[in-house]
């Protein structure tokens, strides 16, 4: 029995899923970046779209999303190819939770350093970008880590979709083979492997917005 | 008096139903040093976090160099300042805190050189300069290399020091700078500030419990108590004859 034959075609499927997963996280950290510092904004409209934003997508199914954007939008003449709407539904998602991931981070720095930066006459921007979200990087790091990994997994639901990512290559082989047991033990395999390519990346961006925190500990 | 680098006019505060300054009116002469002593909750904190802008008056006005500063003149009103405003009359002053409030993920020289470089968008060669300087002159020049962890209290609030002197403000405030310091190191920041009182051209306002330093070291003394001044004058008069029998009750207490 050699399983070794299924990896070729899985491992093209692997492809699209890291391709799909790469492009969703960038979006993620994007959205999640923009409305987490709206969502601080002193202007009450501003915090309204964030909030919107973050609700909607949050508030609903993955699935439902994906499937909206790709069967509904139609209607609305807006047409996308599969791999575009798998990713930035993904994206959009994620994007959602990691507003909330960066607002609890900026408001966890202590206010002390908000006054730091008054004393020294910066503005609001720019205490923000020197001051705030450097010391709330590495808070939201860990957070970040587990959201890009929940986001690995839900890449599975790009198959509903016709993407043939890991998952869609996956039921295919096992509708021509019905070597299931084989095929899906690799499939969970080949998953892990990308998800700790993940962690590794996240352990190493820890470390890198850490430095200089983490010198004499936590205080 | 010449006209003065500050100026409290009718100003009142208040934290919900607690009143802690009220119709509150003070002059501060340029280069003054002015000590401001007084009970817990007496509003000697919130004066210093008014004039930094940490806080917005209920009413009356405060002027810097004549120009008031949480407030602008608008077809001949003074109305609430814009953000360009505030940070214009900002400019002029400086805070030290309790706590030293610098930044963790930046050495000692990198805390001193930030403001100048990103604020007063100094070169960087020069600001680097004088940050060395000035860490000199706190006695701390082989220390710029380190994080605020890896330093003491006092070494801290030297650094604290340097970064707000390097802002180049007119007025200076130091918000009890030394009570969140083991006692053995409150002498190394009281000797900094003397330093800065004697080589620099600056007013400084300074909320504090030293009260030998304040003797010592202050033009003035202000005893406030209730959002008020209670009773003023040189330091060797209110600390040592105080006339106030609130400022005499409140002596015996501090000094024991």
């Amino acid at each position: 029995m050699d399983i070794m034959r299924f990896l070729p075609t899985l491992l093209d499927g692997a492809w699209i899923t890291v391709q799909i997963t790469v492009l969703a996280i960038l979006l993620a950290l994007f959205m999640g970046f923009v409305s987490g510092l709206m969502r601080l904004s002193g202007v009450w409209a501003v915090r309204a779209v964030a909030s919107v934003y973050i609700e909607i997508f949050r508030g609903t199914s993955a699935l439902v999303q994906l499937f909206w954007m790709f069967f509904v939008l139609p209607f609305f003449g807006i047409s996308l190819d599969p791999f575009t709407v798998g990713w930035i539904a993904l994206g959009l998602n994620v994007g959602a939770y990691g507003g909330e991931v960066v607002r609890g981070a900026i408001q966890a720095v202590p206010r002390g350093q908000y006054e730091a930066s008054i004393a020294l006459n910066m503005s609001k921007w720019l205490a923000m970008r020197r001051i705030i979200v450097p010391q709330a990087l590495p808070a939201m790091v860990p957070p970040w880590g587990n959201l890009f990994i929940e986001l690995l997994k839900a890449t599975a639901l790009v198959s509903l979709i016709t993407i043939s990512d890991l998952t869609f290559r996956a039921k295919q082989l096992n509708d021509q083979t019905f070597q299931t047991v084989e095929i899906f033990t690799l499939v969970l395999f080949l998953y892990l492997a990308i998800a700790l390519v993940i962690t590794g990346v996240m352990r190493i961006v820890e470390r890198w917005t850490g430095r200089g925190l983490a010198r004499g500990g936590i205080k | 008096m010449s006209e003065p680098i500050v100026r409290f006019e009718n100003v009142s505060k208040r934290f919900g139903e607690t009143v802690v300054m009220r119709d509150f009116d003070l002059d501060i002469a340029p280069n003054e040093k002015l000590a401001v002593i007084g009970p817990s909750g007496s509003g000697k904190s919130t004066l210093l976090r008014l004039l930094m802008t940490l806080e917005q008056p209920d009413g009356g006005v405060i002027y810097v160099k004549g120009e008031p500063l949480h407030h602008m003149w608008k077809n001949g009103r003074l109305v609430s300042a814009d953000q360009k405003h505030l940070r214009k009359v900002r400019s002029h002053i400086s805070m030290v805190f309790q706590h030293f409030h610098l930044f963790p993920h930046m050495t000692a020289i990198g805390n001193v050189i930030e403001g100048p470089i990103h604020v007063l968008g100094m070169k960087r060669a020069e600001a680097v300069a004088r940050a060395e300087e000035l860490l000199d002159m706190v006695g701390l020049a082989d220390k710029k290399g380190s994080h605020p962890s890896q330093l003491s209290g006092g070494q801290q609030q030297r650094v604290a020091i340097a970064r707000a002197l390097a802002m180049q403000p007119d007025v200076m405030l130091f918000d009890e700078v030394t009570s969140a310091l083991d006692p053995e190191l409150v002498g190394e920041v009281l000797n900094a500030i003397r330093k800065i009182g004697r080589e620099q051209d600056i007013t400084m306002i300074l909320v504090t419990h030293e009260m030998g330093f304040a003797k010592e070291f202050a033009d003035r003394v202000i005893f406030i108590e209730g959002g008020r001044i209670v009773e003023q004058g040189p330091g060797a008069q209110v600390l040592s004859e105080p006339r106030n029998e609130r400022t005499q009750a409140f002596l015996r207490a501090v000094l024991g």
